[in-house]
């Protein structure tokens, strides 16, 4: 290996900041990067809440800022609505907490918790990365074209997709970010299976790293099918094929010239093969951070390592039998309905195991009550809420009515909101001292704990009664149908705690930015962990640990009987 | 109107309250078992925090797998093995086996019998009234085959401002035919067959009050099925993203008598194919 070596030459500014092959910076770039889309992807939300809450009232401040076609007056319309809610999903789920919770994340500590000096490819690491960026402003940039950018749900279900303008854009920008995320997740899998240091058995991994290697999978395996679709896509709308395109369209009046024959549903299916897999995608690092953090901050081992590492690899299975549960009412054959019901029913159970694990490891626990502790035991109950949510939506009758309202928002939100992004923060907060040498404050990171996880509760909660009273969502206009008049005041109370969820961020923005310069010094082991990415220096140099570490046991050896010390590192050869 | 709760709009179909039941039984348990973790979270949360000079105590203090150290044991995996590991660990498992049963239980009686009997199976075309749904942005086409039961020939060459699902006039099964915009007339207690299509991109039928929704597919014809059980007004709103004007996608759901039914129908039978008088944009 060439790092030892490359590690006395003085890098440039460009090879150390821009252009690194280092995981480490990778790592760092994927976090500041997907963190800003976070924001972007959450400002367009502050808008459409803006339009939920008061529809037909002008936007305060920036309505005059959006050309005429999009906010006539300031007031925005059904097809502006229609554009910040397909790019906010997009850019939440492709741009923000995958690359968040994989490409940040899985690059910086996957290589130093299974002690190897970096990726297995690092070339093709920095190749991720900077696929990613320009895919990334490339959606953005999709803002500016004629038309807008893309306005059919992050979904994009033909033919509405095929006919809008703004696809096209999203389509290239797509095939970049998953060629992006393909290189990255073989990387990770190559990295995870040769270059382990000696004594690093897979039972030893730290769990984040199995949630890693699943993750990895699932992403190198369901892809493809989308990148395949998208292309279909593209196709039906320049050369006008119709792989999706039935025959005999009309559309506004007009016929539509094309040759037919195509299927819209086989999009769905395509679609959901890849994006039911991806739910997992942006629920398993998280979890992974969770059982982390739970580890340390409990002082004592995981309850059910193998339980946890086996219900995630059967997650990882299980997740592509699932897809079409979101297309129980699309006109699919009904009766295909009734094998993915018991599917979905299935996989709720190695969920189930992995949070039941994660609580009962506080049994017996000596917990520490840290800022990242707050944040993964805040996970628990959240998640847990998000996760039972799941059920009425998941069993086909009561999908029937709840399909597509708001129910389905508060859903997911809470699994991917108070879930995956409440887990992504704490890790933050976990290994700020590993990334920087230097700690984040505390206080402001308790004021950033409470207020999120108060006002993302208060975004999300009062969807579940708008959605049983039959509010659909992608509605622009709520008050246009007069059975959601009734629950329009919660739609006012979601976008107050929307505003306020924003004004919370702001401690932890000046929290990160000011710590990396001015927080508190720390040691090398600040938390006292056992895994290997504290056994080197904070922050680590270009090719990791100075000896290749070996591994003589479990990773999570605390309070082990007859120790001086609460916890035994994993390197610990005595 | 004692037949709703929860903040559900009124039930006014015969399955509505088939699947309210479900809607009420899950959230008993959801709420039941957040309620139960969330006891037992907040306690081991006071219980197990920490204190001076009281250390964590391992679950595995009796074996010490530590020193055992099994690395590989994904590699051989026996079960009788993997048992006498891990009883422990097994037995942490209950609260998902007691998950396990209540899902298998709902998906045996209530979710396959009660699916089954409303998007499976469907009433006969000769004791239901046939309704034909086409929906298009921004509006939902209503087509009745009117007093000789047969629907007429609809053409793509005749699609017009006027005439929105290209209805042949000139057939002979079309004479009596009603088609109407953002309008659809049911008449009180009979089952009505709705044939779904869409002319352009996908829509979903939803009416809340009958607890009914289906996605109007273009090249598909998706039947469902109705029996309206209470007399009263209510809304079709389109639940599938259709484009910019999505939100404005509705249309008045009308349940009657059926002398009063019949009587309307009649009405709007009124022969009058050089004008047909249905304009059913509303933009």
């Amino acid at each position: 290996m060439s790092h030892s070596e490359s590690g006395h030459h003085e890098l440039s500014f460009t090879q150390k900041y821009i252009f690194s092959v280092d995981h480490k910076m990778i790592g760092l770039q994927y976090m500041i990067t997907s963190m800003v889309f976070l924001l972007v992807g959450f400002g367009l939300m502050l808008l459409m809440r803006w339009q939920l809450a008061f529809p037909g009232q002008a936007i305060p401040f920036f309505g005059h800022l959006f050309p005429a076609d999009l906010a006539p007056n300031g007031v925005m319309s059904g097809q502006f609505y229609n554009t910040l809610g397909a790019m906010h999903g997009t850019i939440m789920v492709f741009l923000g907490v995958v690359p968040l919770g994989v490409g940040a994340y899985g690059n910086y500590l996957l290589p130093l918790q299974i002690g190897a000096p970096d990726m297995a490819f690092p070339r093709m690491n920095m190749m991720s990365y900077w696929l990613y960026l320009p895919g990334g402003i490339l959606m953005l940039g999709s803002f500016l074209m004629p038309g807008g950018a893309a306005q059919s749900g992050w979904t994009s279900y033909p033919p509405l997709s095929i006919i809008n303008p703004g696809q096209t854009v999203w389509i290239l920008s797509m095939v970049i970010l998953i060629t992006s995320s393909l290189l990255g997740s073989i990387n990770f899998l190559v990295t995870a299976i040769n270059m382990r240091a000696p004594g690093m058995s897979l039972g030893r991994l730290p769990v984040f790293c199995w949630a890693q290697i699943v993750t990895a999978v699932l992403l190198l395996l369901a892809f493809p099918p989308l990148e395949a679709a998208s292309i279909l896509q593209l196709m039906d709308r320049v050369f006008h094929t119709s792989f999706y395109m039935p025959k005999d369209l009309v559309i506004l009046g007009k016929q539509y010239v094309g040759s037919g024959g195509g299927q819209p549903l086989l999009w769905q299916h395509l679609f959901w093969f890849l994006a039911h897999p991806e739910v997992y995608v942006l629920v398993l690092p998280p979890m992974g951070i969770v059982s982390e953090i739970i580890a340390n901050n409990t002082r004592k081992p995981l309850h059910g390592y193998k339980t946890m590492v086996a219900s995630m690899i059967g997650i990882g299975i299980m997740s592509f039998l699932v897809w079409a549960h979101h297309m129980f009412i699309s006109g699919m054959s009904p009766v295909l309905g009734n094998f993915f019901l018991v599917t979905t029913m299935i996989i709720s159970v190695p969920s189930v195991a992995i949070l039941t694990c994660l609580i009962f490891s506080l049994k017996g626990a000596s917990i520490r009550y840290n800022v990242p502790m707050l944040f993964a035991l805040a996970f628990l109950p959240l998640f847990g809420i998000g996760g039972l949510t799941g059920l009425p939506l998941g069993l086909t009758v009561t999908d029937i009515y709840l399909h597509d309202t708001y129910y389905v928002i508060g859903h997911f939100h809470f699994v991917v909101v108070t879930g995956s992004i409440i887990a992504l923060l704490g890790g933050v907060y976990y290994w700020f001292p590993k990334w920087y040498g230097r700690k984040m404050n505390d206080t402001l990171g308790q004021i950033h704990f409470w207020g999120s996880v108060i006002c993302m509760c208060g975004i999300f909660l009062p969807m579940f009664p708008m959605g049983l009273a039959g509010a659909s969502r992608r509605l622009y206009d709520p008050t246009a149908q007069v059975h959601n008049l009734g629950v329009q005041p919660l739609n006012v109370v979601s976008t107050y705690f929307a505003y306020a969820l924003a004004l919370f961020q702001l401690p932890f923005i000046y929290n990160f930015f000011h710590s990396i310069w001015a927080g508190e010094k720390t040691v090398e082991n600040p938390w006292k962990a056992t895994t290997l990415e504290w056994a080197c220096p904070s922050p680590p140099p270009h090719g990791n640990f100075t000896r290749t570490p070996r591994v003589y046991r479990g990773p999570y050896e605390y309070t082990a009987p007859g120790r001086k010390t609460d916890y035994w590192p994993q390197t610990d050869p005595s | 109107m004692n037949n709703h709760s929860w903040g559900l709009p009124v039930a006014a179909s015969t399955y509505a309250g088939k699947i309210d039941f479900g809607i009420y039984l899950i959230h008993a348990a959801m709420f039941g078992i957040f309620v139960l973790w969330g006891i037992f979270f907040v306690y081991l949360l006071i219980r197990y925090r920490q204190r001076d000079g009281v250390a964590a105590v391992r679950e595995d203090h009796h074996d010490t797998p530590a020193r055992i150290s099994v690395p590989d044991s994904f590699s051989k995996f026996p079960f009788a093995q993997m048992f006498y590991r891990n009883a422990g660990e097994l037995k942490s498992l209950l609260p998902d086996f007691l998950v396990m049963a209540f899902e298998v239980a709902l998906i045996t009686f209530y979710a396959l019998p009660v699916w089954n009997s409303i998007k499976i199976s469907m009433p006969d075309e000769k004791d239901a009234l046939v309704v034909e749904v086409v929906a298009e942005q921004f509006a939902w086409n209503v087509h009745y085959a009117g007093a000789d039961g047969k629907f007429g020939r609809r053409s793509l060459e005749l699609v017009h401002f006027n005439n929105p699902i290209g209805l042949d006039r000139t057939d002979l099964d079309s004479f009596d035919d009603v088609t109407v915009g953002n309008e659809l007339h049911l008449p009180l207690g009979r089952k009505a067959l709705i044939k779904l299509t869409s002319k352009d991109v996908i829509h979903d039928f939803f009416v809340p009050e009958f607890r009914i929704k289906q996605d109007a597919v273009p090249g598909m014809l998706i039947p469902i099925w109705i029996e309206p059980t209470r007399i009263g007004h209510y809304e079709l709103a389109c639940a599938q993203l259709c484009g910019f004007g999505h939100a404005l996608m509705r249309a008045d759901v009308i349940v009657e008598t059926p002398e009063d039914f019949a009587r309307w129908l009649r009405l709007r039978a009124a022969p009058a194919p050089a004008k047909p008088a249905n304009p059913s944009e509303e933009f």
